[in-house]
């Protein structure tokens, strides 16, 4: 293929340079909660990122790379020119990257996923053709953008309102957090591994049953369980720590669960946004590697995986940790016992959603389960204006990112052909 | 590059605000007690001096609350609504300018209240600080409540703590009582202009326990809702 080489490197380049950006930027939403909370240091933090950051991406990131790189574009009708579904890519790829470089410097709500796949709608419906759109799957993809924040609002409305009664509402709240903290704990392994055992590990090479997914989820979740209940048990009552918030010892061992979720939340964040960088990326390597071949039933290339992992560790050493640093500060009102429900609820329904392949928002998802926690009336102020400028944002992001993409795809298609 | 999205939805919680105003409140009233001594013993340079502090610490009370104001935009979601809060921040700051009024008056026409009216009257003070220190102590429990959600444990103790808070109110309305009768029976005595001040100034030590008893019934109005 002419120019196969020169378009793989592009695509590295843009792809890299994509999952640099969401380490830099969208980790620390997903990461902030987590440090606002007092629960992990920035160091422990960027640690954590890095490695479930990575691990979401390789294990469990394959499903909406799928998506991304060949759901929303009907490749069947560019069997005769596969460089139009490269000069997309590509384009769709440089729009997203510009458009959340542009974002983030004014601070916009704006979200990773929303902006690339306008971006390859745009592409394909101008560039390609009204009917080259898979109009139903990207109504589906749009719906999850509603229903995920909604879901994680009431997930964690409700895991709130079950440490309220379990913990927080007893006789004696600190006894009863260092009972049913680890089954939290618990939970919170059990359900990642699981949604990431049904989905995730065809790609390692790994075959199972549903009885075996759910054993080994199971048996991941006690593990997990036995571990940080060697650090809960350690936790002795300090009488001066409560003299001024009676809850605080109780907090401390909300501590331990806060960074588990964290774990989670940043496995979770991993499975979902790396796609946005690497999706478009692996349909190019896709094309280029096949010769030309569109309708590829290749499974995604692993070293791809590894890449945007690695991509968005390097921007989150570079550049994140700093963003971390400073929401940490800024969001010392959440206690672990809300973080937690917030975070657990979020990393849920974003785990679920890679599951199934859908593209969605981690950051909004994370809103909506904030606001679930503060509708059961446990956080000290929220700020609804945000709501309201990403409600904007979803309306400006996607013309933006499709306007852009369009007029890339036409640019890269005058140079190349 | 200060703000994302996510540290963006946090605004600053008004509940430590709150407690602090009311701390700063508190402060305030509690230097009453050596007012009334220096008063009563008409230590008049002791008395200025106390009243001077007592007037800066009113002053710092009102920094505070036209902070807490500024910073309550109308698209904060709270646990508490907002027109309740301000209310109690304007019960709280009330408390601070009844103290700073009453040292005021004292000072300015330099009152003289009779030995026999005296113990009863610095009990009375005494008293109604009980009051506002009961009405801070409940103010106190806010965070707690916040964390659980205002449900639960936390709610029936804050109610308790308001119910104590009730007891002293209606303790105070009883030594005013007193107050007045032991005044009643030296005023044909003393300068009848005199007198009306003295009737006003325990009014007003009266409203201090008032006040925080309304600090204490907002309180609730937030627990209901």
């Amino acid at each position: 293929m002419e120019y196969g080489m020169i378009f793989l490197g592009l695509a590295i380049v843009f792809g890299l340079f994509m999952a640099w950006g969401i380490g830099a930027n969208d980790v620390a939403n997903a990461m902030g909660t987590s440090v606002g909370s007092g629960a992990i240091t920035i160091k422990q933090a960027v640690l954590i990122a890095a490695v479930f950051e990575f691990a979401g991406a390789f294990l469990a990131g394959g499903q909406v790379t799928k998506t991304i790189r060949k759901g929303i574009v009907d490749a069947d009708l560019l069997s005769s020119t596969p460089e139009l579904l490269i000069f997309g890519m590509l384009a769709a790829l440089l729009a997203a990257g510009i458009w959340l470089l542009v974002a983030s410097r004014f601070g916009w709500p704006v979200s990773t996923t929303h902006t690339i796949v306008g971006a390859i709608v745009g592409f394909a419906a101008v560039g390609i053709g009204f009917e080259a759109v898979h109009w139903g799957k990207v109504g589906t993809i749009v719906m999850s953008w509603i229903v995920s924040p909604a879901l994680a609002g009431i997930v964690s409305y409700w895991l709130f309102r079950s440490v309220q009664k379990f913990i927080l509402n007893t006789d004696n709240p600190f006894e009863n957090a260092k009972r049913y903290v680890p089954y939290y704990i618990f939970l919170t392994a059990f359900m990642i591994a699981l949604v990431t055992m049904f989905k995730g590990l065809k790609h390692v090479g790994l075959e199972t049953t549903i009885a075996q997914n759910y054993g080994m989820a199971f048996i991941f979740g006690l593990i997990v369980m036995f571990v940080s209940m060697n650090y809960t048990r350690k936790i002795q009552i300090k009488p001066e720590a409560d003299k001024d918030f009676h809850f605080a010892n109780v907090e401390r061992v909300f501590g331990v669960l806060m960074v588990v979720t964290a774990c989670a939340m940043a496995f979770a964040h991993g499975s979902n946004d790396v796609a946005n960088a690497i999706g478009p990326v692996a349909a190019v390597v896709g094309i280029v590697q096949s010769g030309g071949e569109v309708a590829t039933k290749s499974m995604t290339p692993i070293w791809i995986l590894i890449l945007g992992g690695a991509g968005i560790v390097a921007g989150l050493m570079m550049y994140g940790k700093h963003v971390i640093a400073t929401i940490g500060k800024n969001i010392t009102e959440l206690t672990p016992s809300r973080g937690f429900a917030a975070t657990l609820a979020a990393a849920t329904t974003v785990v679920i959603a890679s599951g199934t392949g859908l593209p969605i928002s981690t950051t909004h998802t994370l809103v909506g389960a904030v606001l679930g926690v503060g509708l059961a009336r446990g956080i000290g102020a929220l700020n609804l204006n945000v709501v309201r400028t990403i409600f904007l944002s979803w309306i400006v992001t996607l013309p933006a990112g499709a306007l852009m993409s369009i007029a890339f795809f036409f640019m890269l298609k005058g140079i190349f052909s | 590059m200060a703000r994302t999205t996510i540290s963006s939805l946090f605004g600053s919680s008004p509940v430590a605000p709150l407690q602090s105003h009311m701390a700063s409140v508190q402060e305030c009233i509690v230097e009453l007690v050596p007012f009334f001594k220096a008063v009563l013993k008409e230590d008049w340079k002791k008395a200025k001096a106390q009243q001077k502090k007592i007037a800066k610490l009113e002053g710092e009370a009102d920094k505070l609350k036209k902070k807490l104001r500024l910073h309550l935009p109308k698209s904060l979601f709270m646990p508490i609504s907002r027109r309740d809060l301000l209310e109690v921040l304007t019960m709280q700051d009330k408390i601070a300018n009844k103290s700073k009024d009453i040292a005021g008056l004292i000072i300015g026409r330099k009152m003289t209240f009779p030995p026999e009216v005296s113990e009863k009257l610095l009990d009375f003070v005494k008293r109604c600080i009980d009051a506002s220190k009961q009405a801070q102590k409940a103010i106190n429990e806010l965070d707690e409540l916040v964390e659980t959600g205002f449900s639960g444990r936390e709610v029936t103790l804050v109610q308790d703590m308001i119910k104590t808070l009730d007891e002293i109110e209606s303790d105070t309305d009883k030594i005013q009582v007193k107050v007045r009768a032991a005044l009643f029976k030296q005023e044909k005595d003393l300068p009848p202009v005199d007198v009306m001040f003295m009737y006003r100034v325990i009014d007003g030590i009266g409203d201090l326990a008032d006040l925080s008893q309304r600090v204490g019934s907002r309180l609730e109005l937030l627990l209901a809702r």
